[in-house]
């Protein structure tokens, strides 16, 4: 698979560690009420759609950088791919 | 039975002096029925090892298993046939035992020549931390009533001298071994279980998908499918690689997320590898088939997919750990190469429970060790389908054990699913 990084263009996949589900930027607040079930529901339960899945992806032999890489589960191809820090500023997050 | 009778070395004998007219088909093709006590959805090893013992053991009747495309084939034609019953951990190791017992027995039990041959499978020791961990892992099969040795390095010379004990990063020290464990013809297996689930009177339905599952007050009622609606009192889901897809028709999140394993197959070789063996330093295994051909995979490839093929970067990682242990491997040519799409758990363990809607149960999270589990599961699943209770060595396998901290990791890894 090719990577096509927003900053750095095509990279093969091989430079890239997988995390899982994009929705881990979402972090749920560990002071609020009901933190043990939100934390229990984040870390551990999965969508795992068959089909478009939005991922992370570490560019970890390259520049670092966390990207969300939308991509179909059924045919592996890659439609979107964004800076994670892209991501998370456009849902709220400061840093 | 139905059609074909028992078979047997004198039935082979009967049929070869009258003109083999006497085999029929080794089990129906039923329409479905209106409504059923239990269905099992998979026709997989798991689904079909289900209805058999629910209909042997557990006495039941009005049983269905319904598959979307033919009867075992998804994983259970698709795995590298490796049966043992070597893990560390207690909630585990008590169930392989189980699941190997019921492996030594199986072909008498479902008069099915599955090819069970028990050949010894070697984890092999490259470091001495490896070998303290193999000792304790050894230990603990032994007290759960499996059996384990320790090699040293020559003892393993002797049973395979040309792997390569010489290599400077990762000499090999020895090996923790267990004879029992072997391989298994897999597709054998999915055809023994049908064909004694259907002569106990096991409606097994083809080309049959479910597309949702009905509830009604929190009970389950029954399933609609692509050949209308199966009315049951119970459902049973063992559909490994598409557990989310299957449970997300009544809205479940699952603690798993679906990635594809690789395995391999060289050419037809003259025997060379009579057991099965594991390198320590790297994740590559091997057996050799009846047939001669080296069967061998790796890790998986590391990312969701559903589509039942991997990438190159996996092929060439594979192929490295086959050149480092066996340099001679670099001979054989690589004959074909497939992909099957694991249930991968966030703890490396299966999961094996009721859940929040009455009447439906679940079986999946077998990571990429689904197919020696299948005896086992089978009948921990009827155990769990029949009595409502969990099997004595399944106990562990359940949906709350994310919550409750009682994780079964047995690499320590963590809710990480493809790094198990």
């Amino acid at each position: 698979m090719i990577i096509n990084h927003p900053i750095l263009g095509p990279r093969d996949s091989q430079e890239f560690v997988y995390l899982g589900d994009a929705a881990l930027i979402d972090r749920p607040d560990g002071l609020a009420e009901g933190a043990l079930d939100t934390f229990h529901d984040y870390l551990y339960l999965r969508d795992n759609p068959a089909g478009l899945h939005r991922e992370l992806w570490y560019h970890e032999q390259g520049d670092r950088s966390w990207l969300v890489v939308t991509r179909n589960t059924l045919t592996h191809e890659i439609t979107q791919v964004e800076l994670a820090r892209d991501v998370a500023r456009a849902r709220g997050r400061s840093k | 039975m139905f059609g074909t009778g028992r078979y047997s070395g004198w039935r082979v004998v009967k049929e070869a002096l009258t003109g083999h007219k006497g085999w029929g088909p080794a089990w129906r093709d039923p329409e479905p029925q209106a409504a059923y006590d239990y269905i099992i959805i998979g026709g997989g090893g798991h689904g079909l090892a289900t209805a058999y013992y629910l209909a042997k053991e557990f006495r039941q009747a009005r049983i269905a298993v319904l598959e979307k495309g033919y009867l075992g084939g998804g994983n259970v034609g698709r795995n590298t046939t490796i049966i043992r019953s070597n893990y560390l951990l207690d909630g585990n190791e008590p169930f392989y035992e189980f699941s190997l017992k019921l492996w030594e027995g199986l072909e008498q039990d479902f008069n099915f020549n599955a090819m069970v041959s028990q050949r010894g499978i070697i984890n092999l020791i490259h470091t001495d931390a490896q070998r303290d961990a193999f000792t304790r892992r050894g230990n603990a099969m032994i007290l759960n009533g499996a059996d384990a040795e320790l090699l040293d390095r020559e003892q393993v010379r002797a049973m395979y001298p040309f792997l390569n004990f010489n290599n400077a990063r990762f000499p090999i020290k020895g090996a923790l071994m267990q004879r029992r464990g072997g391989t298994v013809r897999h597709d054998a297996v999915a055809w023994g279980y049908a064909r004694g689930a259907d002569s106990r009177g096991v409606d097994l339905i083809q080309n049959c998908e479910v597309t949702g599952i009905r509830t009604e007050h929190g009970r389950v009622t029954g399933v609609d499918t692509t050949r209308g609606f199966i009315g049951a009192k119970k459902v049973g889901v063992a559909v490994a690689g598409n557990s989310s897809r299957v449970m997300a028709h009544v809205g479940m999140r699952l603690p798993m997320e679906s990635h594809v394993l690789q395995a391999f197959v060289s050419e037809g070789l003259k025997p060379l590898i009579d057991g099965v063996m594991t390198y320590g330093a790297g994740h590559f295994y091997v057996s050799q088939s009846d047939k001669g051909g080296l069967v061998f995979g790796g890790d998986i490839d590391g990312y969701n997919t559903y589509a039942q093929r991997g990438n190159m970067p996996v092929v060439e990682d594979v192929a490295e750990g086959g050149m480092s242990l066996i340099p001679m491997i670099g001979r054989a040519r690589l004959l074909r190469t497939w992909g099957g799409i694991m249930d991968m758990s966030m703890d490396g363990s299966p999961i094996i429970d009721k859940t929040d809607i009455e009447g439906l149960y679940f079986n999946g999270g077998w990571c990429y060790g689904g197919f020696k589990a299948t005896p086992a599961s089978g009948w921990c699943f009827a155990h769990l389908l029949a009595t409502d209770r969990p099997h004595e060595t399944a106990t562990a396998y359940r949906f709350d054990r994310f919550r409750k901290g009682l994780m079964i990791d047995e690499k320590g890894q963590g809710a990480q699913p493809n790094l198990h």
